[in-house]
Parts: structure tokens; sequence; C-alpha cells
């Protein structure tokens, strides 16, 4: 089965991390993606730029409104996710904690995906 | 990143928001100082034990609030302290201060914090060391040695500029939408100071970290205007220039010039924010130096090397910001993009007018230097190459020209006399 671990955490929290910091907990996460990969567990991984570069599209009005920013104001933001591809929700639960146990603060969302499409662009 | 630096990271973090808070309450910067003080050595304890909070501001201004407030009361009638456990019920009251208190009401205690460091009276070092020992947090220690005073100098400055600040005196009513883009411009030219500071100490260890304290404040305060344009551009402008630091020196520490660079050492994760965020910007048509200013960084970071750069485009966007702020520096930048586009009289035409103003500036005799040289005056071009040379700030900028002078010499060697 298929899942999102979506990444949660505060980026000004993030933002606040010395580079060193910030160095050592992505070496750390890599080592966790390279492993699970190995395992074929991991598919597409991908992170965000802050919630500062995010421009969303609101249809609450005809055109469409632009707005600076993400789609909501909350106290943690989206960062980042990965596909992964395991057994059940125990499993994909075993994967978010070890990702949770090299990163810290935060939560990970695990999500359950209903429809995945590939990449399918010539390379 | 154990607990401990997970939760200095979380305070450093909270830090403005909580600071701007308290001193709304107290109205008085060494009682929201103490406030803060309080309430990280109480998050210090807490933390570990119990978990961080939720929203670790608004947990900060509440214990900040009480403990201050409860060092009034008994200094006022000796009553007991309440017991540590009163502080473990905070979960129930934060979510309701938090949702309460919310952005907007933020966003100008931020902006406040940030603006009383921009007292036009206090010169940029002053402005610098008080924002970074209040906005930032940075201990006296740390920012003494950015500045390489001693700590007891660097004390007494920022001491110094507490009080000029706290006489001056500055509104604490919600600002009007005029006085909030006058805050936002000061606010915004000091958080750029601040990244100069750093950018212009090359590679000092205790210095250059100043470039990412700038820009996380930017990130901080455009979190919080998310639809300034100018500052998406201060910004993007701070990225994009952070962007070529690990290209900007060679193994001996020298400056490696722009065109000179590696382009495959620049950092492209944060050019991708800076693109990003100047394209947003630039969405709101409202122009402004700081988007200017990053348009320009941005087509540099555009280009695949320097013979690819669109001098069209360097062009144009300095004949836009000369407009905007008319400056013989604007004006001599925009001569090397002349130069490029349609040949060295066209420049040298423009730099002769900025002679007077510009006589003690390195780069214009350089690139007086660099156009009478393309067009073949050698003797006249040597006198300016001299000059450089004579103004040259960095031993790299005086190599730089020597090169030229180098060039000259081989080409039409000089009589030896």
């Amino acid at each position: 089965m298929m899942y999102a671990v979506l990444c949660y955490n505060d980026e000004k929290t993030v933002w606040s991390w010395s580079k060193q910091e910030e160095a050592a907990v992505m070496t750390r996460l890599e080592e966790v993606r390279v492993r699970l990969t190995k395992a074929g567990k991991m598919g597409p991984a991908l992170r965000l730029l802050p919630t500062t570069a995010a421009t969303t599209l609101r249809k609450t009005q005809e055109p469409p409104l632009v707005i600076d920013g993400p789609f909501a104001e909350t106290k943690e933001q989206l960062l980042g996710f990965y596909v992964i591809d395991v057994a059940d929700l125990d499993a994909a639960l075993d994967v978010a904690r070890e990702l949770a146990a090299v990163n810290p603060g935060g939560a990970y969302e695990v999500r359950p995906i209903a429809l995945y499409c590939p990449d399918e662009r010539a390379m | 990143m154990n607990d401990l630096e997970w939760i200095e990271a979380a305070l450093t973090a909270a830090r403005p928001q909580a600071m701007g808070a308290l001193l709304r309450y107290f109205r008085d910067l060494d009682r929201a100082e103490e406030a803060f003080q309080e309430a990280a050595l109480r998050a210090l304890q807490s933390w570990p034990r119990n978990g961080p909070p939720r929203d670790p501001g608004a947990w900060l201004i509440l214990v900040g609030r009480n403990a201050a407030l409860d060092d009034v009361r008994k200094a006022n009638k000796h009553e007991p302290l309440p017991a540590d456990a009163v502080i473990s019920d905070l979960e129930d009251a934060e979510a309701p201060l938090a949702d309460r208190l919310d952005g907007s009401h933020y966003r100008d205690d931020v902006l406040r914090l940030m603006f009383i460091c921009c007292h036009p009276d206090l010169p940029a070092t002053q402005q610098i060391a008080l924002a970074l020992r209040i906005v930032s947090g940075l201990s006296v220690a740390q920012i003494a040695r950015a500045f390489l005073i001693g700590e007891a100098a660097m004390e007494q400055r920022i001491t110094r500029a507490k009080a000029r600040v706290a006489k001056a005196g500055v509104a604490f009513e919600t600002p009007g939408v005029a006085e909030r883009s006058e805050r936002l411009a000061a606010v915004a030219a000091m958080i750029y100071l601040i990244f100069n500071e750093g950018y212009s100490a090359g590679q000092d260890e205790q210095r250059a970290p100043l470039c990412d304290e700038a820009i996380r404040l930017a990130r901080i305060l455009l979190n919080l205007f998310r639809t300034e344009p100018e500052i998406m551009g201060l910004t993007a402008l701070m990225l994009l220039q952070q962007s070529r630091l690990p290209a900007r020196f060679d193994a001996a520490g020298e400056v490696i010039l722009l065109e000179d660079q590696d382009r495959g050492k620049w950092d492209t994760r944060l050019i991708t924010e800076g693109l990003a965020l100047i394209d947003k910007a630039m969405r709101h048509n409202s122009p402004g130096p700081y988007q200017i200013q990053a348009a320009l960084a941005a087509t540099h970071a555009r280009a695949r090397d320097a013979a690819d750069t669109d001098w069209a485009q360097i062009d144009h966007l300095y004949a836009a910001l000369e407009r905007m702020q008319p400056s013989p520096v604007v004006t001599l930048n925009r001569a090397v993009a002349v130069a490029k586009l349609n040949g060295p009289a066209a420049a040298l035409a423009m730099l002769d007018p900025l002679e007077t103003k510009l006589s003690g500036y390195f780069h214009y005799f350089g690139a007086r230097g660099m156009f009478l040289m393309q067009l073949g005056r050698r003797a006249e071009a040597r006198t300016a190459f001299d000059r450089a040379i004579s103004l040259a700030n960095t031993p790299a900028e005086a190599a730089h020209i020597r090169r030229h002078l180098d060039r000259l010499g081989r080409e039409h060697p000089q009589p030896s006399s």
C-alpha cells in the first residue's frame, strides 16, 4: 500500500537551526531515505521551500484570487513529504518513526495514497 | 540535535514574537527582557520534562508576563510565589491565548521591536548591535566578538543605545497604514545593514554568520507581512548574494570577483528561493530599490557564465534604479553594462560627469581604466589604473588591476629608459 508521509514543523524553528544543525539533520534524513530505498520501500521524496515562497490561488471568487503565502496559516507548516510503499499502516508508522528519530520537533502525518501518477516525462 | 539544541532553536525562533508582546505589556525594554529571560529559564526546566508546548511563543509570553507580575506582587505584598505546578496548567490557557493574539497583533509587536532598534539618532553600528541583542538574542559577548571590541565596551554601547531609544519613546498604539510602512522601510534597511556587516567581513568566523541571521530576520518579517513586495525583494536580494558565498573566496581567503567565480559552487537552493521571491514580488507591479537590486542579482544568477550575462537587462534595471535612487555609484554600475552593450566610448561618456563625486572610489578608476584600455588610449588607461590601485580596499582588488596593467605592458611594452 502506498502512503504519503507528510512532514510538518514550525518553520521559524527550522530557520533558527544553525548551519551545522541543519546539515546534520539533512544528512541523517538522507541516510534513512537511502536505507528505505534499498529496502524497496521508498518512492519519490521532496523538500519544499518556505511558505514565504508560496502563492495560493483562492477559488472563493471568479476569477480566482491570487494571494501571497500558503493556503492556511498554521503553527506548523508542511515542509515536504515522502511517498512510501509498504505492507500496512503499522509498517508506514515504522517509517515515520525512523524519520522522526533523526529529526527534532514537528510531526509526521501518514496518509494513504488514493491515486499515484508517476512522472512520465521523457528524461 | 539533542533536546537542549532543539529548545534553544525554539527559543530563538519565538523570541521576536514573545519579546514584542512583552514589550507591549510592560512598555519597557529592560522589563520585557527580564520577563523573557525568566520565561526562557523556566522553559529549559519544563520543556524537557513536559515536552515542548504546541506554541512556544504563546507559552513564553504567558509565563514571562506572569513571572514579571509575580515579581511586582512579591515586591509589593511579600506574597508567596505560586508553585511550579501552576505553570504546568498552562496547556489549558495556551491555546485560547494563541488564538486571541492573532497574527495581525503579533505582526505589529515584532515590527515595533525591530523598529525601536532603528532610531535615526543611532549610528548604524549601534542599530545593528541593539537589534542583535534585543531581536536576535545574541549575548553581549557574541556581539562584542563580531565587532572586535571588548565585552565591557559593547555592554556600555548597548546600554547607551537602549537609553536613547527609551528617551525617544515609541508609539505603542497599533500603527496606521502610513506609519506601518515607514517602520517596515526602516526595519528593512536595518536588516540589510546586518547583512552587509556580515558580507563585508568575508570569511571572518564571528561576523560572516550575520548574513544568515539577517536572512532569518527577513524571513520572519516576510512571514508576518506576506504581501509586501519590497520585503520579498530584500529577502531575495540577500538570498541571491548569499548564494555566491561558496565561490567568493580563493584558498588564500582573497575575494574572487563575480565574473571570475566558479558558478558551479553557487548555492542552488538559495538561488531557487531568491528567484521564487523575486517572481512573486514582480506580480505586484510595485517596484522598489530592493526588488530592482534583487532582479539584478537574479540576472547574474540566471547566467550560465559571465559571458552569458543579459547585459541589456542589467542596463534596463540600473536605469530604473537610477530613476528611483539617483547616485553616481548606480550610474557607474550602469556604465559597465553599457560598455558591454554599446562599447567603451558610450560608457566612458557616462563616467566623465561622475569624476568629482567619485574621485576617491576604487571602482570608478578601475572601470575608467578598463574602458580607456579597450579604446586603445593606453597612457590614460595606465594613469586610471594607478589611481585605482592607490584606492584599492583589498589586496585582491589591487591584484585584479595589476593584471590589467601587466596586459597593457605586455601588449605595448614601454620603452626602457
